[in-house]
């Protein structure tokens, strides 16, 4: 006599056989999915390897060189496309304060929003350094633009004094250009080949805010400014007047005016772009 | 005589017990009264250090150009000559020279450098560079923004340039640190050209000879950090 335990076996086993099966066939599809997809990553990472490169030199965190891209199709190479627009300071740095809680910090996010949205009215693509409170060090803003061609670096700031209502345009003084052995831009004055290009520019911008902000200078004004000196593009850095406003809105109202004179001032500058020869290591 | 001997040391031995006991106390009681002599705190101590240079009676009184704040315009600086005992000592005059710059003018809205900053100490190499190691109020108490920056870095450049031909480029410490920026964001790992018709050594050349900028206002230029800048004995 059988008991109902050994008669269930066999069925057991069969049962047991299906699931090893179907658990098999499971395992052997999850492989060839894996084997896929890394078979895909590889791909893509061999198509994208120069970018990444340039991408990891520029954002290193003690950089000593600029690389540039040379991964960039030749027409992309002779025409200004792509502004970086930096919002400055973020996270525990709010910049300037003004005595009604004004923080710098927030008020430029807002400005580069309106600027964004009028330099893309005009054809450019624009990358952004921080779009939220966060705080990138100055060699990490610097290097989303130097990870470019065809661009421009504008830094946005909000000053503590000045006659509010005016709006400046700085660019770096002259200073002495370093190659580093095998021809590479050392990182430290990246500016330096590009200081005409950006006071060309920053004439033209701040010729544009002249005309709408009375009281504001005819030319773009010199300043050692720390996040242009290791930029490798045309660079700079436009600061209006000022948080010690009694109210918000007087800055607000600012806004549109200073965005539009930006876009205006970067199409008026796109024909002069032409990047100096010695300007870091060129494909 | 040999008992004698004994007797006396015994006897000498028994006196120098007597007077350290009598003199224990005493000697107990003058070191705690010399620990009690308050430690200068370190705010004393800052105080002590800078505290504005002696001005020596013979010292001879000039006309001294000083930097400020324009009264038309606080965007730019105006020079206010005004007469000072400074001395012949390059070291000296700098200091008396920058204290007075910090100390203010008669209008306090026309500074161009917080109250509450010191000068440390001023160094001057044989190059001509001049070191001016400020106390951390400059970086903390300077309002934030390119325009003020640049306006308080000016100001002691250009106070430096009109009274101290000597000093050819400035270098700004922070207590005795290189700081990245004086308040956020004036570069202050460069240095700063004071005078610009001495000319510059050797490396300098590149930047300090460089073509006058095309735009409005006169700034202090910077050159690029260590070129040309020897560690020789500084002058203090």
């Amino acid at each position: 006599m059988t008991s109902a335990r050994e008669q269930r076996q066999p069925l057991a086993k069969a049962a047991l056989g299906k699931q090893g099966r179907t658990a098999a066939k499971r395992f052997a599809a999850f492989v060839a999915a894996c084997i896929g997809i890394c078979a895909g990553i590889g791909v893509v990472r061999a198509q994208t390897a120069g970018q990444s490169e340039a991408a990891a030199a520029a954002t290193t965190a003690v950089p000593t060189a600029v690389a540039l891209p040379t991964n960039v199709a030749p027409q992309a190479k002779t025409g200004l496309n792509i502004v970086v627009l930096d919002p400055a300071h973020g996270g525990t740095d709010s910049g300037a304060r003004g005595a009604q809680g004004i923080r710098e910090s927030d008020l430029v996010l807002d400005l580069t929003l309106q600027v964004r949205r009028a330099l893309e009215a005009q054809g450019f693509q624009v990358i952004q350094t921080r779009s939220g409170n966060e705080n990138p060090s100055f060699d990490d803003r610097s290097g989303m633009a130097n990870a470019q061609y065809g661009a421009v670096f504008v830094t946005l700031h909000i000053s503590s004094s000045g006659l509010p209502g005016t709006a400046r345009v700085y660019v770096m003084p002259e200073m002495a250009s370093r190659v580093n052995a095998g021809g590479v831009l050392s990182w430290d004055t990246a500016q330096a080949p590009y200081i005409s290009l950006s006071r060309k520019f920053g004439d033209a911008v701040q010729g544009l805010l002249a005309q709408r902000f009375k009281g504001s200078p005819n030319n773009a004004q010199t300043a050692s400014v720390r996040q242009l000196r290791t930029t490798a593009a045309p660079a700079i850095a436009v600061e209006l007047a000022s948080v010690s406003v009694e109210d918000r809105s007087q800055l607000d109202k600012m806004m549109p005016g200073v965005a539009d004179a930006i876009a205006r001032g970067v199409a008026a500058f796109r024909p002069s772009y032409v990047l100096p020869a010695g300007a870091g290591a060129q494909p | 005589m040999n008992g004698r001997w004994k007797t006396w040391l015994l006897v000498g031995l028994g006196s120098a017990t007597v007077i350290a006991a009598i003199y224990f106390p005493y000697l107990r009681k003058r070191v705690k009264t010399t620990a009690k002599i308050e430690q200068p705190t370190e705010e004393q101590a800052r105080r002590e250090l800078t505290a504005p240079t002696a001005v020596n009676a013979s010292d001879p009184v000039v006309k001294v150009r000083m930097f400020w704040a324009s009264g038309e315009d606080e965007t730019s600086l105006a020079p206010v000559t005004i007469d000072l005992a400074l001395s012949p000592e390059p070291v000296l005059r700098a200091k008396q020279v920058l204290n007075t710059l910090l100390a203010g003018p008669v209008d306090s809205d026309l500074r161009t450098l917080p109250p509450d900053a010191a000068l440390l100490a001023f160094y001057l190499l044989p190059d001509g560079t001049g070191v001016a190691d400020f106390s951390e109020a400059l970086a903390t108490s300077t309002p934030s923004g390119i325009q003020s920056e640049q306006l308080a870095v000016d100001s002691i450049a250009r106070t430096l340039e009109a009274n101290l031909p000597q000093v050819r480029r400035l270098k700004i410490l922070i207590h005795g640190q290189e700081m990245e920026t004086l308040a956020g964001h004036l570069d202050l790992t460069q240095m700063f050209v004071v005078n610009t018709k001495v000319p510059q050594p050797g490396p300098l050349m590149m930047g300090a000879a460089a073509k006058p900028a095309a735009s409005s206002a006169p700034a202090t230029r910077p050159l690029n950090r260590g070129v040309g800048t020897s560690p020789k004995t500084p002058q203090r």
